[in-house]
C-alpha cells in the first residue's frame, strides 16, 4: 500500500511535499523569531508615542525624521568607512593565509590552521576586554611601551579608535574566513595540479588559474557575511564604551548602538524600529548587489 | 645412512638460510633503489613546482611570514594567561607581559567562583544549559532543514532559500527590538525561553547542512531505502544521519560557539542576573570598575574570561579532526 503510494509520488507532475516533513520545525521557529518580529517592526515604525494622546499612527513621519537625523547618518557613514577598510583587509589576509596553508609548503601546517582559527572561539566580550586592556595607555601594553620608549602612543584617541576596533574584528574573524577559503581549496582534486604541472604550469600559474577561481565561490559567502557583520557593529564598541577615555564612543557610534540606545534607554521603540528597517534594507541591498549572482548558482 | 641424511638436511638448511639471506639482501637493495628513485622523482616534481601532498617542498620563508600572523593570533591568549595569574594590584602596577609579584592564579579562580555568593558558577551553568538546549536544537533543525533542501524538490523550496538569505542580512537590532517587544507581550523576557528560542535558528548551520547533505548522501541510497519500504524518517535516521556525522559535528561546533559567545541577545532579553550567561556576567563585572563606588575587579574579569574560553578552546582542539574534515568535505562547494 505504502510502496505504491510512494511510487506514484515520484512522478514529476505531482507536487512532492515530503520535504516539508523535515523542513517544518525550522520553518515554524523561523516564522516565530524572524518573520513575525520583522512584520511587527514594520507595523511599529508607523506609530509614535506622544505625551498627549498616547500611541498614534503617524504614517511615514519616523522615516522622514530619520532622513534628516544627522546622528543616524554619522553612524551610517562610520560603519560604511569601517566596512570599506576592514573587510578587504581581513578577506585578503584570510585568502593569503588559506593559500599559504594549502600550498603544503609550511612547516607545521596543522599548527597554523588551528592557531589562526582559535580567536573565533573567543566571545566578543572577552576579545574586546583583552584588546582594550592591551590598548590601555594607563596600565596596558601600550602604556608599558610608552613608558619604556618615552612615546605617547594612544590608540584609544578618537581619530584612530575605529581602526583599533577594526583590529579587534580582524583578529576575531580572519581565521574563520581563512577556514572557509581553505575548505573550498581542499575540494580541488590533486590530479588537477598534476595535470597542470605536466602541461608546464608554474606554481604561480596554478594559484592564479586554478586556486583563485575556486576561491571566488566562497568569496561570495565571506563577503556577504562580512558586510552584514560590520554594518551590525555593536558588541566591540559598546563593550569598550566605558573603557575609553572621555566620550569617544557616543550613543550613536554605530547604527545598532543608536537603535539600542533609542529603544532601551530612550524609550523610543517606534523610531528605533524605523531605523532598524532602514538599516535592514540598506544592508540587504548592498549584500544582494555585491554577491547575489554567485549565490544563485547554488539554486540550480 | 641416518647420519648422512642428517648432514644433508643440515647442509640444505644452511643453503636455505643463505638463500634467504641473499633474497633479503636483494630485497633491501631493491627497496633502497626504489626509495632513491622516488626521492629523485620527488625532487624533480618539486622543482617543476606544484602542490602535492606527497612531495612537500617546505619553505622556511613562507613559514616565517605565516608565523608572524600566528603570533598575532595567539598573543592575546598569552596575555590573558599571564594576567590571570596576577592580583588586582599587580595587574595595575606590573608589566603586562611579565608575571606579578605573587602567583595568584589559584586564588583568582577560587575568588571568581565565590565572589557574590558564587554567581559565576550559576552563570556557567546557565551558559551550558543555553548551549545544550539552544545549540542542540539549532543543530537538529539545521540538519533536518538542510537535508530537506538538498534531497527534496518541494513546493516553496526556492522561497525558503531566498527568505533565509534575506534573514541573515537583517541586522540583529532590526530583529532584537521587535523580538523583545513581542517576547515581553508573551511574558517570555527574563526567562530562559528568551535566550533559547532565537538561538534555535542558525541560517549558517542550515546552509552548511544543506551543502553537506547534497554531497554526502547519495540520492540512489535514499531511493533504494524507499523501494525497500522504509518511511522517510526511518531512511533519514538509519541511512542519512550516519553519513552526515562529520557535517553534524561542524554545524554543532558553529552553533555552540554562537550560543556560548552570544552577547547581544541576553543583553536585551535578560534583566535578572540569575539568568545571565557568562558573557553578560563578565561584562557586568567589568563595568563595576567604572560605576561610582564600585570596586575594580579586573583580576576576576580576566580569570573569569580565561575560564569562559577554555571549554571552547578544548572543544576546538579535541574535535578538530572531525570539524575540519566536515567543513572541507562538504561545507563550501565551488
Amino acid at each position: 500500500m505504502q510502496g505504491s503510494n510512494e511510487a506514484v509520488q515520484v512522478h514529476r507532475h505531482k507536487l512532492d511535499w515530503r520535504g516539508w516533513k523535515f523542513m517544518w520545525p525550522f520553518a515554524l521557529v523561523f516564522v516565530f523569531v524572524f518573520v513575525i518580529p520583522v512584520l511587527y517592526a514594520i507595523y511599529l515604525s508607523f506609530f509614535q508615542t506622544k505625551m498627549i494622546g498616547g500611541t498614534v499612527f503617524v504614517g511615514f513621519e519616523n522615516y522622514t525624521r530619520l532622513f534628516h537625523d544627522p546622528q543616524f547618518w554619522s553612524s551610517v557613514w562610520r560603519v560604511t568607512l569601517f566596512t570599506i577598510v576592514q573587510v578587504p583587509i581581513m578577506l585578503t589576509l584570510a585568502a593569503l593565509l588559506a593559500l599559504a596553508i594549502d600550498s603544503m609548503r609550511l612547516h607545521g601546517t596543522k599548527f597554523f590552521r588551528i592557531s589562526t582559527f582559535l580567536p573565533y572561539a573567543v566571545p566578543a566580550v572577552v576579545s574586546t576586554l583583552i584588546w582594550a586592556f592591551m590598548y590601555g595607555a594607563k596600565y596596558g601594553l601600550i602604556g608599558s611601551f610608552n613608558q619604556w620608549m618615552g612615546t605617547h602612543i594612544d590608540v584609544l584617541q578618537p581619530s584612530v579608535l575605529l581602526a583599533a576596533i577594526g583590529n579587534i574584528n580582524t583578529w576575531e574573524f580572519t581565521g574563520y574566513n581563512m577556514l572557509i577559503f581553505y575548505s573550498s581549496l581542499s575540494t580541488i582534486p590533486h590530479s588537477m595540479y598534476e595535470a597542470a604541472a605536466i602541461d608546464g604550469a608554474s606554481e604561480w600559474q596554478i594559484v592564479r588559474k586554478i586556486k583563485m577561481p575556486e576561491l571566488k565561490g566562497s568569496l561570495a559567502i565571506t563577503v556577504i557575511f562580512s558586510i552584514i557583520g560590520s554594518f551590525q557593529l555593536f558588541n566591540e564598541p559598546s563593550i569598550m564604551q566605558n573603557m575609553v577615555p572621555g566620550n569617544a564612543i557616543t550613543t550613536y557610534y554605530t547604527p545598532n548602538m543608536y537603535a539600542y540606545n533609542l529603544s532601551f534607554t530612550g524609550g523610543q521603540s517606534n523610531y528605533a524600529a524605523a531605523l532598524a528597517i532602514v538599516m535592514a534594507v540598506i544592508t540587504m541591498v548592498i549584500a544582494y548587489a555585491v554577491q547575489l549572482n554567485s549565490m544563485k548558482e547554488q539554486m540550480k | 645412512m641416518n647420519v648422512n641424511a642428517v648432514v644433508s638436511t643440515r647442509a640444505s638448511e644452511q643453503d636455505l638460510r643463505a638463500q634467504e639471506k641473499a633474497a633479503k639482501k636483494a630485497e633491501k637493495q631493491r627497496q633502497r633503489r626504489i626509495a632513491k628513485d622516488e626521492a629523485a622523482e620527488r625532487k624533480r616534481a618539486a622543482k617543476s613546482g606544484f602542490s602535492n601532498p606527497d612531495n612537500p617542498r617546505r619553505s622556511m620563508w613562507l613559514t616565517i611570514v605565516v608565523g608572524i600572523f600566528a603570533v598575532y593570533s595567539l598573543f592575546p591568549f598569552v596575555y590573558l594567561l599571564i594576567n590571570a595569574t596576577k592580583t588586582q594590584s599587580d595587574f595595575t602596577s606590573t608589566f603586562g607581559l611579565g608575571f606579578g609579584h605573587t602567583f595568584a592564579l589559584w586564588d583568582n579562580i577560587v575568588t571568581v567562583f565565590t565572589y557574590q555568593d558564587g554567581i559565576f558558577g550559576r552563570w556557567l551553568l546557565n551558559t551550558i544549559f543555553y548551549v545544550v538546549v539552544g545549540a542542540g536544537g539549532a543543530t537538529l533543525l539545521a540538519i533536518m532543514g538542510g537535508y530537506a533542501l538538498a534531497k527534496f524538490r518541494f513546493p516553496g523550496r526556492k522561497a525558503v532559500f531566498a527568505v533565509i538569505i534575506g534573514a541573515i542580512s537583517v541586522p540583529g537590532i532590526a530583529l532584537a527590538v521587535p523580538q523583545f517587544l513581542l517576547f515581553a507581550k508573551l511574558g517570555l523576557t527574563n526567562t530562559p525561553w528568551a535566550m533559547i528560542l532565537p538561538s534555535l535558528i542558525s541560517p549558517f548551520g542550515l546552509y552548511l547542512m544543506w551543502i553537506f547533505s547534497e554531497q554526502a548522501v547519495p540520492t540512489e541510497l535514499i531511493e533504494a531505502a524507499r523501494v525497500d519500504g522504509a518511511g522517510e524518517f526511518r531512511t533519514f535516521f538509519t541511512i542519512a544521519l550516519p553519513l552526515l556525522s562529520p557535517g553534524i559535528v561542524t554545524t554543532a561546533l558553529f552553533t555552540i560557539v554562537a550560543t556560548w559567545n552570544n552577547y547581544f541577545l541576553p543583553l536585551i532579553m535578560l534583566k535578572d542576573a540569575d539568568w545571565y550567561p557568562l558573557t553578560i556576567g563578565l561584562n557586568q563585572w567589568k563595568d563595576q570598575a567604572s560605576t561610582a563606588g564600585g570596586q575594580a575587579i579586573q583580576n576576576l574579569v580576566i580569570t573569569g574570561s580565561l575560564i569562559t574560553i577554555i571549554p571552547l578552546v578544548i572543544a576546538f582542539l579535541l574535535l578538530q579532526k572531525y570539524w575540519q574534515s566536515g567543513l572541507a568535505a562538504g561545507a563550501v562547494k565551488e
